[in-house]
């Protein structure tokens, strides 16, 4: 029978760990993903999971404990966030060009320096491009379920990728929301069994991986990678679908998620707990008349390119929320994301970037309704104040005012 | 112990074909170590000589299941497959017995890897973990690693008109791994496969981690003529250069205690690496190094109850 129980975000995931039941979890601290490991310890200790625990001396270690073990044939998971996923950063690559189907919770944290232990996207943007698949969650629920849904994402056998599961830092893994946990044998049942087609301990087939690539298959090989994350999209669309059916599950699915678009003409895109913040800003909006709408980004990487032009392309004015700065470059990352797939349609709304909530920086509705006010402003004179700007940043430290 | 000629006849894991030098120390080594067990296995390999020389893509010269990873990870990686074991075997999906060993060379032992040894160490995995010591950075070129011996040319440390080579003494990892208390830790040269093959063959029958460091001479590293290998890593032993011993289950042996200690000379005029040092204005390296290796031997004495003459404090 499910169970509805007050959890943190942490503690959520650490429950759905606790129903995958691996066989190897490398385990090492880290705020704000220390808590999650911890209650997984405790399952353990209290004989609720008998996986092997693998009490690691390092996040680099973490990731490549879970390369060997799920190399081995092991159904394996780790779990970090900020430096502890940048000390992983070499491994990620080699995790997914191996085709290994890791399934790696990161509680998202901003980066050092300066150290700072606070919530951001600075660190799986960082790790954007190393072949993993991206799911962004907007409360503990979510990040249960998108644990859950993972598993059968990346052990599917056109899939074989890895994927991290993303949650903001303290927002969602710290605190308390009231979280569905279903059936322990009916997520058991949902999941399967992890049946690799090769495996190192295989003493009938043995296995060399991790061969020297020289260049004449080097690319080729790369190349190859991407028929992994090219059939995810479909996966993805297929597991939510039956996951929402098996469990009558309520949260979101799809690539992403739309909220008053039908008919909006102002839009805000953005990733993880915000996504709750701006859909209160589209309401009030909407009570002052103004067709205000939102998208919720739950799939970066593969990022869907093709459906977010599609769902963005009748807005006059868009604001992107962006967690992390992509230094040098057109603001943030999701913002150069949509810029691109927005690229080439016909109709390409006005484009607002906002930066926000850098090292646990509070985001309220009257920062989003700012970054409103920008965007109709711009939308009417045709004439941005700027294209790239920071929400609740002291004045005397914000370009546009200093 | 294994005879040679039932080793000779035990199944090659590790072909020919591969691309290591002529005269490498390590292919011997490392086909020797796979013949110390009837199990079956899984090696991992750092990044380094062995492992690019051995895997070039579409050919592979294992023919036991293999991984390499990375260069500074060999060691959290084989503890991954060997966890990855347990559960398996503990729910039936893995039937029969394996054994696992990690190969590293010194660059990914001494150095880069060392804290992925220590953690795979300590945790306990049942693991051999086999450096094989080449005294430098050798796949990328003969640069200067920890265990790169005082004196010796490389191409960071150079000679030159203000630079007899490298500076300063080896690292002793050996009993840095002795100091993990694990059931096994030994010390061997690639000359001697009767010492060798026993420490294998103890080393993947204790239960638990163990830790062997074969010296492994290098041919263009160390600059000699590759009919030579056997003989350097041999007088490597007799000049007490690198000693055998082994630490089993915390007590100290000494395997190979030389009839006459032959002068360091001996084992640094075979190679180009050192011969700078015997011109004149460097002669004073050679003196350096002959009491590092005195001192290192006095202690090793003392260790294994050979003396009683408790070892100084290094200075
Ligand atoms: C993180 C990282 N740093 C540096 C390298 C470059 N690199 C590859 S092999 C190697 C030398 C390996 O030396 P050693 O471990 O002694 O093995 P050997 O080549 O002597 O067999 C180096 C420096 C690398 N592959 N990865
Ligand atoms: S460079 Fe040295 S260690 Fe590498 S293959 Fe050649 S002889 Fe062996
Ligand atoms: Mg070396």
């Amino acid at each position: 029978m499910p169970e509805l129980l007050a959890l943190t975000g942490n503690e959520a995931v650490a429950h759905a760990m606790r129903q995958i039941n691996p066989d190897v979890v490398a385990v090492y601290p880290i705020t704000p993903q220390t808590s999650m490991m911890q209650k997984f310890a405790d399952f353990k200790a209290d004989g609720l999971v008998d996986c092997e625990l693998v009490l690691v001396e390092s996040e680099h270690s973490a990731m490549s404990a879970t390369v060997g073990s799920q190399a081995a044939g092991a159904r394996s998971m780790t779990a970090t966030a900020a430096c502890g996923l940048a000390l992983m950063w070499e491994i990620l690559g080699i995790a997914s060009a191996y085709r290994l189907p890791i399934v790696m919770p990161v509680v998202n944290r901003d980066l050092s320096g300066p150290i700072n232990i606070q919530g951001d996207h600075s660190d799986t943007m960082g790790a954007r491009d190393c072949g993993w698949i991206h799911l962004f969650s907007e409360n503990a629920q979510e990040a249960y379920e998108n644990t859950i849904q993972a598993i059968r994402i990346a052990e599917h056998h056109n899939v074989l990728t890895p994927a991290m599961v993303c949650l903001d830092g303290f927002i969602i893994s710290h605190g308390v929301e009231n979280v569905t946990i279903y059936d322990d044998a009916a997520v058991q049942k949902f999941i399967g069994e992890y049946n690799p087609a090769y495996m190192l301990l295989d003493a009938a087939k043995p296995m060399t991986l991790g061969a020297l690539d020289f260049s004449d298959f080097y690319f080729e090989h790369k190349v190859k990678q991407l028929d992994g994350i090219n059939a995810s999209p479909q996966i993805i669309l297929d597991v939510g679908k039956e996951f929402k059916q098996t469990f009558d599950g309520e949260e979101c699915y799809d690539f992403f998620e739309l909220y008053q678009m039908e008919d909006a003409e102002y839009a805000v895109v953005s990733m993880g707990s915000t996504a709750a913040t701006a859909r209160m800003v589209v309401d009030e909006l909407r009570d002052k008349g103004i067709k205000a709408g939102a998208l919720k980004l739950r799939v970066y990487r593969p990022f869907p390119s093709a459906e977010i032009a599609q769902a963005l392309s009748k807005l006059k004015g868009l604001i992107v929320m962006d967690r992390a700065i992509a230094y040098g470059g057109m603001g943030g990352p999701v913002n150069i994301d949509i810029r691109c797939a927005m690229y080439g349609i016909n109709t390409t709304p006005m484009t607002l970037n906002y930066i926000y909530g850098l090292g646990g920086k509070p985001i309220e509705p009257e920062h989003i309704l700012s970054a409103f006010d920008e965007l109709l402003y711009a939308v009417k004179t045709g004439k941005p104040k700027r294209a790239i700007g920071y929400l609740n940043l002291k004045e005397d430290y914000d370009p546009a005012t200093v | 112990m294994a005879k040679l000629k039932d080793l000779a006849l035990k199944p090659e894991r590790l072909t020919g074909g591969h691309r290591l030098c002529p005269g490498c120390g390590v292919p011997h080594v490392a086909r020797l170590a796979l013949r110390c067990t009837d199990d079956h296995l899984v090696v991992g390999a750092s990044t380094g000589c062995l492992e690019v020389s051995t895997t070039i893509y579409p050919y592979s010269a294992w023919k036991c299941s293999f991984i390499h990873n990375a260069f500074e990870n060999v060691a959290a990686t084989v503890s991954g497959v060997e966890a990855a074991y347990r559960a398996l075997k503990k729910r039936g999906a893995v039937k029969e017995n394996f054994k696992f060993i990690a190969f590293g060379g010194d660059g990914g032992t001494y150095d880069i890897g060392l804290q992925s040894l220590s953690g795979a160490m300590e945790r306990g995995h049942n693991m051999v973990y086999i450096c094989y010591d080449n005294e430098a950075y050798q796949n990328t070129g003969n640069q200067r690693s920890s265990s790169t011996p005082m004196g010796s040319n490389t191409t960071t440390t150079p000679v030159g008109s203000e630079s007899y080579g490298r500076v300063g003494k080896r690292k002793d990892l050996t009993a840095i791994m002795a100091a993990h208390h694990i059931p096994y830790v030994a010390q061997a040269g690639a000359h001697n496969w009767k010492d060798l093959s026993r420490k294998f063959e103890r080393a993947l029958e204790v239960e638990g981690p163990a830790f062997i460091n074969v010296l492994t001479p290098c041919v263009p590293g160390w600059k000699y003529d590759g009919k030579n290998t056997i003989n350097i890593s041999r007088l490597a032993a007799e000049t007490c250069f690198w000693p055998s011993y082994e630490i089993d289950h915390g007590k100290w042996k000494l395997n190979f205690f030389p009839k006459e200690k032959k002068p360091v000379e001996e084992f640094l005029k075979t190679q180009g690496r050192f011969r700078h040092l015997f011109r004149p204005e460097s002669r004073h390296v050679i003196d350096l190094l002959q009491q590092e290796v005195d001192e290192y031997w006095e202690r090793l004495l003392f260790l294994c109850g050979k003396s009683d003459k408790a070892p100084q404090a290094a200075k």
